[in-house]
């Protein structure tokens, strides 16, 4: 009994100083990684979040699915089979999410369609990132006159009707995707300039602007070095709410039949077919439509956590 | 004479009409003294260091004169002007108010170097501290990389950090205030500047590493040579450090000798009265 007790406590001990080992190696490790920078404190955080992190391990399986599919799949995104009209989903003859009304094989063109839908949402967000934090951060840190003068041309430009432009620019040009970069691209980057501008200025206040300015630092080196270093957290949360955004506006010029053009597709595109044979073929409106809402509720649950992540309260 | 402000006017228009901050100071500075500015809040004791720096804001006027010596000078007397090529004036001598961009960026940092208020701020929190240091020292000694590295490890040790050699490549997030204001110190005096303005360096900090602070500062004037111009509503800190005082009140110079003077004899009811304001045990 005496013995049995004592082995326990033994164990118990063990257990301890085992435990006790493991915490120090850690903390040396910690220790060690010199310079924690904000970063990584940031992508620590963001692992405690479990919806940005579900969001993220979906989004990657999309983005997977949406390269490697359409090889894996016997079919393509453009044959039509008139024998296998609105199939519904099956595993026969390999149309897992079915065909449309002439007889295209639906998994296929979801995948396609998710390519250019990302693509355009990734390519718009790049050059809204762009032009907006280059103008934006100039802006502010130009100050006075200068702001003024480019803040009050991003108005105008805000003003006009986007529809309008880009229903003209498709009468000029014909349809094409890079059309529908430059415009989504051309429109969205005006957020991004007001949204840096406003961060920049805040930023210029900070008592470091003035040190690298009393260390002799000039000012476009100032706001490369210093203003959009510090800008980074903002934009970045910033840009996982702009990608849905601008996929979602592609989806809508598609919807409007002002997108890319048959027989290529995009996910905007496939729910507009999909709408008019709602009531005959309905995998051919819920499909695309569920591929899409997910895509955009990984990258607002991405946007929200990294903007927690980011948070400067927490430093 | 290191810095001479002859006559300096510090003016703010804002819409309710024109503030005037500064209102004729004049101030003469030796090479490797140490001079203490004291005054209440708003007496204009920052906005004239910032006025000589040009990093006033927008709105402000300044007219007077600061002149800062040629170069070469500290050295040898007699070469003054014609080894650089300086333009300005005799004996090179710079002026720095209404200076262009491009003088005053290559007098800031390299000839004359500050200390700011909060070190919780004063600090890029986006660069490590090896970044921050490297890159002035670049840019102002023309240092390569691994030299400049080697300067501000140099530099951290003689603030006194430990292990310098691992913590140069820390995060500002990852010092104490203290630390931090040690680093803003290696900062200033890496450049070897011939002038150091601390404006409140010890504010934001609490007494004990106040004391360190000041010690290190006054070790290391010492070592390099270093004028000092020490702006606080600290006497305590003035005694401590500073050779001569000058008292400022409502933009203008109240009275001014050496420290000693001041604290025994002060000549105005300001002063006294500032004087009687310092806490003291013995009440």
């Amino acid at each position: 009994m005496a013995a049995k007790k004592q082995g326990r406590l033994a164990a118990a001990v063990a257990d301890h100083s085992r435990g006790w080992s493991l915490f120090a190696r850690k903390r040396d490790k910690l220790e060690a990684a010199a310079g924690r920078s904000l970063g990584r404190d940031a992508w620590r955080r963001l692992q405690a979040n479990k919806a940005a992190m579900a969001s993220i391990a979906v989004l990657v399986l999309i983005v997977i699915a949406v390269i490697i599919g359409p090889w894996l799949s016997p079919n393509n995104y453009f044959s039509q089979d008139y024998n296998q009209i609105w199939t519904p989903p099956t595993l026969a003859h390999g149309h897992i999410f079915g065909t449309d009304s002439v007889g295209r094989d639906l998994f296929v063109r979801t995948m396609i369609g998710g390519r250019i839908s990302l693509l355009v949402g990734i390519v718009a967000t790049i050059v809204s990132l762009l032009i907006g934090v280059a103008y934006g951060a100039t802006a502010g840190f130009a100050g006075g006159r200068v702001d003024g003068l480019m803040m009050r041309t991003v108005d105008i430009l805000y003003a006009l009707p986007f529809m309008f432009f880009v229903i003209l620019l498709v009468v000029f040009f014909g349809q094409n995707l890079f059309l529908m970069f430059a415009a989504i691209g051309a429109v969205s980057w005006l957020d991004m300039a007001r949204i840096v501008r406003g961060q920049t200025l805040t930023i210029k206040q900070q008592p470091y602007i003035e040190a690298a300015r009393m260390a002799g630092a000039s000012g476009p080196a100032i706001v490369i070095r210093h203003v959009v270093p510090n800008l980074l957290g903002l934009v970045i949360v910033y840009v996982t709410l702009t990608i849905p955004q601008v996929i979602l506006f592609g989806s809508f010029l598609s919807y409007l039949g002002l997108g890319v053009q048959e027989p290529l597709t995009s996910w905007g595109a496939l729910i507009n077919d999909g709408t008019g044979e709602m009531g005959r073929a309905p995998w051919l409106l819920f499909i695309p439509s569920l591929f899409l809402a997910v895509t955009l509720f990984c990258f607002n649950f991405i946007g929200d956590g990294l903007r927690d992540a980011l948070d400067p309260k927490d430093r | 004479m290191l810095l001479e402000i002859k006559n300096l006017n510090v003016g703010f228009s804002t819409p309710d009409g024109e503030i005037k901050a500064v209102r004729g100071l004049d101030l003469a500075l030796e090479r490797g003294e140490a001079l203490g500015i004291v005054g209440e809040s708003g007496s204009g004791k920052s906005q004239s260091v910032l006025a000589l720096m040009g990093l006033l804001a927008a709105n402000a006027r300044v007219s007077g004169s600061a002149k800062l010596a040629g170069q070469g000078s500290q050295k040898d007397g007699q070469k003054d002007g014609q080894k650089d090529g300086q333009k300005d004036g005799q004996n090179g001598a710079i002026e720095l108010i209404g200076a262009d961009a491009r003088t005053l960026r290559r007098v800031r940092g390299a000839r004359i170097a500050m200390i700011f208020q909060d070190p919780m701020t004063a600090l890029n929190p986006h660069l490590r501290v090896a970044t921050q240091m490297v890159e002035t020292l670049r840019a102002h000694r023309g240092l390569r990389r691994r030299a400049a590295m080697k300067t501000a490890i140099e530099m951290l040790e003689a603030v006194r950090i430990p292990d310098a050699s691992r913590r140069i490549k820390y995060y500002p997030h990852q010092f104490s205030g203290g630390m931090r204001q040690r680093v803003m110190i290696a900062m200033a005096l890496s450049c070897e500047p011939e002038l150091l303005i601390a404006d409140e360096p010890t504010t934001a900090l609490d007494v004990t590493v106040q004391d360190e602070i000041l010690e290190l500062i006054a070790e290391l004037r010492r070592r390099t040579h270093t004028a000092l111009l020490l702006i606080t509503h600290d006497l305590g800190v003035v005694a401590g450090t500073c050779d001569r005082a000058l008292v400022m009140r409502d933009g203008g110079c109240v009275e001014r000798g050496p420290v000693e003077r001041i604290f025994e004899a002060p000549e105005t009811d300001y002063t006294r009265t500032l004087l009687a304001a310092v806490p003291r045990l013995d009440g």
